[in-house]
């Protein structure tokens, strides 16, 4: 007889990293099999398929790795950075450099994560590391 | 990939036809599709009653199949809706070859249409919708301009590693309208410079306007039969050689290398199918969403070396005349883009193949390689065809 698989009560790792966010937490994911880390956060491991993986709070630096500007009128709310950084941890993620103009975000560039609140919910972005921001 | 090499040339290309190509207005996805599949089945010397495969795709509606079924009036015993992207007409070739041989059906139609330049629920709408039909929680709240953004960061990192510059990119753009300039079926064919290029309005960082394709209406099909029968049908036949297909994500962000792309696996496996390497393509037909995707396809395909793509299109190089004829028809970038592109690359490489090229025919085509890209660098498909003498 088959029991099923247990769920976990507080939801998915998708809700389960967004309430964190919303409490101003950043988490990623390791895993338990292979020891690799993860983001996007995933019910398995992308890396050997193994289940179970740990909630971890990463050091927050990591590299500018590729960047755009999203070239917006003003009353579009103007401008926008999206960048990709990689976290130190060896994962990477879409959010946007703040604190100077997006033309002057660049390749190679530190930067330390900061979980912000927008429109209700917890958000990374990201600062110059060093560079007027708390850490 | 051996024992695909068995499926080499083993079907062929009996009949193309594009539809309402630029503009259509008062058109919907469905007439403009129906009027491309009419016309490929009757370039193929045969009757819709005589099509029993399927093979179609849709940007919007996800059970798409059934109102083509419906709308054609037929019954087919093969269907295949696989949605990949624009990628998907050329990565439905593999699968209809293996129903072909295998005597599941005998005729597959490949067909596409969209209106989505005219129509009142058009790009804005479908991208509008897509955030709840298709979420990507972990990157839209960053407002990327998809899919445009994920190109313009791709370039970014190209740039960086590689020092590919914005005018390399812009030759991109050049060598697409100058032969638009040579096919009346192309939306854009206005005289177009570098500078033009340089100078036009930036949309993502480091593309503009000019790097990007065109937003259109336009429906494309073709008909695939087993080789023996399309010797029978009036058409030269085009002969599939080589088909291989390839997905590693499907956000940019989870892109392992922002300057490698899957088509070095689909590109790999096409080749490998049809026993032939760059050297020996005459003609090349790339999904050119942005100018970026065709020095990442000509890199990550072998024609050169990763990193090279930027100084491989200098100096007019994949334009008319040039050392390698990339993008025959025009490309997305100037001739047509109706959302998903891949099947009017695959046309163009028929149409060069059978000599039907008009002003824009490069002479002596034997072979022709045609790669389709879908998502933001999601997913690849390449397909390497032939004439009868490749066989």
């Amino acid at each position: 007889m088959n029991s099923p698989l247990p769920l976990d009560p507080q939801g998915g790792v998708l809700a389960r990293h967004q309430a964190a966010l919303n409490e101003g937490r950043f988490l990623i994911q390791r895993c338990s099999g292979c020891g690799r880390a993860v983001y996007f956060p995933r019910e398995l491991c992308p890396h050997c398929g193994h289940g179970e993986l740990a909630w971890a709070q990463p050091k927050g630096t990591g590299t500018v790795y590729a960047v755009t500007t999203v070239r917006r009128k003003p009353d579009a709310g103007g401008d926008c950075n999206v960048s990709l950084i990689e976290l130190d941890e060896g994962v990477r993620l879409m959010s946007r450099v703040e604190g100077l103009p997006s033309t002057e975000v660049r390749i190679g560039q530190r930067v330390k994560a900061r979980v912000v609140q927008q429109g209700g919910q917890g958000l990374v972005v990201f600062d110059l590391a060093g560079v007027g921001a708390q850490s | 990939m051996s024992d695909l090499k068995s499926l080499r040339g083993s079907a062929a290309i009996a009949g193309v036809a594009t539809f309402g190509c630029g503009e259509a207005p008062g058109y919907t996805d469905m007439e403009l599709l129906a009027n491309a599949a009419r016309a490929a089945v009757a370039d193929a010397g045969l009757k819709m009653s005589d099509i029993d495969g399927l093979c179609t795709a849709s940007g919007g509606a996800t059970m798409w199949a059934m109102p083509v079924v419906e709308y054609l009036g037929i019954r087919p015993s093969y269907i295949d809706s696989t949605m990949i992207g624009g990628s998907s007409f050329i990565a439905h070739l593999l699968p209809a070859m293996q129903a072909l041989q295998s005597g599941q059906c005998k005729a597959v139609l490949v067909c596409y249409g969209s209106a989505q330049r005219s129509a009142t629920f058009g790009r804005r709408e479908v991208v509008a919708s897509r955030r709840f039909l298709d979420p990507q929680p972990y990157e839209t709240p960053y407002e990327p301009m998809q899919p445009l953004s994920a190109y313009a960061l791709a370039a970014s990192r190209h740039m960086h590693q590689y020092g590919t510059t914005r005018r390399q990119l812009a030759e991109v753009a050049v060598a697409a309208r100058a032969w638009a300039q040579r096919n009346p079926e192309a939306f854009m064919r206005e005289p177009l410079s570098i500078d033009d290029v340089l100078g036009a309005r930036m949309v993502s960082d480091p593309l503009t306007v000019r790097d990007s394709c065109l937003v259109t209406d336009g429906g494309g099909a073709y008909v695939l039969v087993r080789a023996e029968r399309a010797r029978d049908l009036p058409q030269t036949p085009v002969y599939v050689l080589g088909n291989g297909t390839a997905v590693w994500n499907r956000q940019i962000s989870s892109m392992h290398d922002l300057t490698v792309t899957a088509a070095r696996d689909s590109g790999r496996a096409a080749f490998a199918m049809a026993g032939l390497s760059p050297k020996d393509i005459d003609v090349v037909q790339l999904y050119d969403a942005f100018t970026i995707n065709v020095l990442l396809f000509l890199e990550d395909l072998g024609f050169c070396a990763k990193g090279e793509g930027g100084a491989f299109v200098e100096g007019g190089a994949i334009g008319p005349g040039g050392r390698l004829p990339v993008n025959t028809n025009g490309g997305g970038l100037s001739c047509v883009h109706p959302g998903m592109y891949g099947i009017f690359a695959l046309i163009e490489a028929v149409r060069q193949l059978r000599g039907d090229g008009g002003e824009r025919q490069v002479a002596g085509v034997k072979t022709a390689l045609a790669h389709g890209n879908g998502g933001t660098l999601s997913s690849q498909s390449t397909a390497v065809l032939g004439v009868a003498e490749t066989l």
